[in-house]
């Protein structure tokens, strides 16, 4: 019964990206229909539906398309989350269209995925809608990719072939930061290597899809080395029980703390020592990512909401001069230089701003365009700001917590960029050639 | 070397937590809708846990349709005094009362769809800027597009089609004045999830969630528990069953399956090898392909 789960499972996000030509949907709905997460009655409502639209078989894209306005124009607009479980692990797909106007949704659903799916085509090998998504994904710190090539009883399940799309990938690829990348000749519509191995391709001596997304390592992407803990809030009971209690509350963004370490509070700087680590009422002997926890210190410092607890001989970087990657995701206010905007990174907002725009990465061919002075939507580019406020930071790829900010609208309110922050002692750690 | 591996529990509970409390952190004045759902009471547990061993520093607040079970109401009754949350009920009767809404009228008139004035009062009267839910993105395919931190505008209405993008955990709770958010920090649970979680913490529900016999009657395919607000039509017959909830709201629109499964653990396996959806007995979804949508953009939970 694969759905029976046993207790002590991991969670792996992933995202897909792409067109409804390329099979995406028809995969998607297999590995949900095979590990039995599609119900009756969502079923007999797609084939309701799919026989309105006078298709002939059930179009499983119609589950993962939420909206009414997606549902009438057979387009994903947004990042459509959905979820399966095997006994072995949860998992948590982020499907976006795959378009370059999209390029924003495939940013989202990027930044909290572990693993990336690509997929593509046997018969048209790698196109730019794949490179597109592989860089963002790259780009956005997954370092586990799988590359489907789809549509094999298309191609006579030719060895050959499948190994043509591999080597054009893998040219591609090694451009990119990626530590890990398994290729799969599948058919989605006939379900060869998804959920179970192929009897048409006996030259394929690796693992099926799921067996790959049920065994990566996805424990590295949680930084266990550099210690901090942004604080969300601090919390004081209003009771005479509690009097002397005072707990700085938040989520484990890197490393371990244990009761009896000593801390450093930033940005003030003072040190003092671990008393005691709660979740809820209970007690625990080490904290670490992704734990929501409440520490108390031996001290009274003044710390609260957007300052930082971590080691003293292991700190973040702090500095009001940021070198970060840019993606735009307004429609109607491009990112200039001069403008002043909100910054908001862990617990702080503070204004920023655009001392200088670098240059702009084309997504299909990762060149760098120079001379720019403006993002606009969909757009990914260098950027330099000015914080009003030091900011407690490490680089993007250390730390994909402390090293992320979005940039806001201070009139309107809106999100209109996220930001990737460079290491600046590399000097230029480049997205693009 | 000690273990640093974290379940899926561990990850989505850790979610839930930090989703809370940076509700607290960015808003002045939030509020967490308490329907008597077991969504609803996970998510007060996790948020108890959030802030021990502070009390709730905000209040629960119920939109009350006066269709509900009154399992329902003690339940909540009992639960707001043991944990010393201030409970308010903002009530369907009184805005029929007020003239506020109207009643429907027809074989299948509910109150489901005059919540939404109600909890749009309610909210502006106590002047609450953010408003927690227990609504999951599995439940069904309009919520499965919400935000962990979702725009209202002054009309209390949602728009899907203009969300603000959510990266990381960077949620982004800045508006303009008369405009509001809902907070949805299980968006990433499941209803398997949700049992396992109630069992792992040892989490009391209203006895309607485990099996136990009652009067139903079947009505548009849907089983219905007999009672003052379900009264049997004519050609309906009453029989006695063994049934449990599977989600719980009024009444009139919430249906019964048939089950024996009294312990979490025969719950939990009934739900790993469901083959419908939690809410397929719900008649509020059913009314058309995007009822939960038109409902949600109206503001609804």
């Amino acid at each position: 019964m694969p759905n029976t789960i046993s207790h002590d499972m991991g969670l792996l996000r992933f995202t897909t990206a792409g067109s409804v030509d390329d099979g995406k949907s028809t995969l998607i709905g297999r590995l949900l229909y095979d590990c039995k997460a599609v119900f009756e009655d969502q079923l007999s409502a797609l084939e309701r539906a799919s026989l309105l639209k006078g298709r002939e078989h059930v179009d499983l894209s119609l589950l993962t398309d939420g909206l009414k306005a997606e549902r009438e124009q057979g387009i994903t607009i947004d990042v459509a989350y959905r979820y399966f479980a095997t006994p072995r692990r949860k998992f948590i797909i982020a499907d976006t269209p795959g378009h370059v106007q999209y390029t924003r949704n495939m940013v989202t659903g990027a930044s909290t995925a572990n693993l990336a799916l690509l997929l593509v085509d046997a018969r048209h090998g790698v196109q730019e809608q794949t490179r597109r998504h592989a860089f963002i994904s790259s780009l956005l710190g997954i370092r586990s990719f799988v590359l489907c090539v789809n549509k094999m009883d298309l191609v006579d399940y030719s060895l050959e072939r499948f190994e043509e799309v591999c080597a054009e990938f893998r040219e591609f690829a090694s451009r990119l930061e990626i530590a890990n990348i398994s290729f799969v000749p599948i058919s989605a519509l006939n379900g060869d290597n998804v959920v179970n191995r192929s009897a048409n391709m006996p030259w394929y001596e690796g693992s099926t899809l799921l067996y790959i997304l049920e065994n990566t390592f996805v424990g590295g992407d949680r930084n266990m080395i550099d210690a901090r803990l942004p604080v969300q809030t601090v919390i004081r009971p209003q009771e005479e029980r509690w009097h002397d209690f005072r707990g700085y509350a938040g989520q484990i963004a890197g490393g371990v703390f244990r009761p009896g370490d000593e801390i450093v509070a930033l940005p003030c700087g003072l040190k003092s020592r671990i008393v005691d680590i709660y979740s809820g009422n209970k007690k625990l002997d080490a904290a670490f990512p992704p734990q929501s926890v409440v520490v108390t210190l031996a001290d009274d410092i003044d710390i609260s909401r957007g300052d930082m607890l971590a080691k003293s001989g292991n700190r973040p970087e702090v500095s009001q001069d940021i070198d970060l990657m840019l993606c735009v995701f307004s429609q109607d206010r491009p990112i200039r230089s001069g403008d002043k905007l909100i910054l908001r990174h862990c617990g702080s907002d503070m204004q920023a701003l655009v001392r200088e725009l670098r240059y702009k990465v084309d997504v299909n061919t990762l060149h760098k365009v120079e001379g720019t002075n403006e993002l606009g939507l969909n757009e990914i580019g260098r950027a330099v700001l000015r914080t009003a406020k030091p900011l407690l930071h490490d680089p993007y790829s250390r730390n994909r917590i402390t090293g992320s900010v979005i940039i806001v609208d201070p009139f309107d309110n809106t999100t209109l960029a996220g930001g990737m922050i460079l290491n600046r002692n590399k000097g230029a750690e480049e997205a693009a050639e | 070397m000690p273990s640093y591996s974290v379940s899926h529990l561990d990850m989505l509970e850790a979610e839930a937590m930090f989703v809370i409390r940076e509700c607290v952190a960015q808003f002045r004045n939030p509020v967490l809708l308490f329907s008597g759902g077991k969504d609803s009471i996970v998510l007060t547990h996790l948020a108890c846990k959030a802030f021990w061993p502070a009390k709730l520093p905000f209040p629960l607040m119920h939109v009350d349709t006066g269709h509900n079970f009154p399992e329902t109401l003690d339940y909540r009754d009992a639960l707001a005094e043991r944990i010393g949350a201030k409970l308010i009920v903002a009530s369907v009767q009184d805005s029929i009362d007020k003239g506020r809404v109207r009643e429907e009228t027809g074989a299948n008139a509910s109150r489901n769809r005059l919540q939404t004035t109600t909890l749009l009062d309610a909210l502006s009267q106590w002047a609450f800027d953010a408003a927690m839910g227990g609504a999951r993105r599995d439940e069904e395919k309009a919520r499965a597009k919400e935000r962990f931190f979702s725009h209202r505008d002054e009309f209390g209405q949602w728009d899907p089609k203009n969300q603000r993008p959510e990266l990381w955990t960077l949620f982004n709770g800045r508006m303009n004045p008369g405009e509001h958010f809902r907070v949805f920090p299980l968006s990433n649970w499941t209803e398997l999830d949700i049992w396992q979680y109630i069992r792992r913490e040892g989490i009391e529900l209203p006895c309607l969630y485990y099996a136990h016999e009652r009067d139903v009657i079947e009505r548009n395919g849907t089983l219905l528990a007999v009672c003052e607000h379900v009264i049997p039509r004519e050609g309906e017959t009453v029989t006695r069953r063994s049934v449990r909830f599977r989600t719980m709201g009024d009444a009139p629109i919430t249906g019964a399956v048939e089950s024996r499964a009294t312990a979490l653990s025969e719950i939990i396996a009934e739900t790993a090898i469901a083959r419908v959806t939690e809410r397929g007995g719900r008649a509020d979804d059913r009314r058309s392909d995007s009822a939960m949508e038109d409902r949600k953009k109206e503001g609804y939970f």
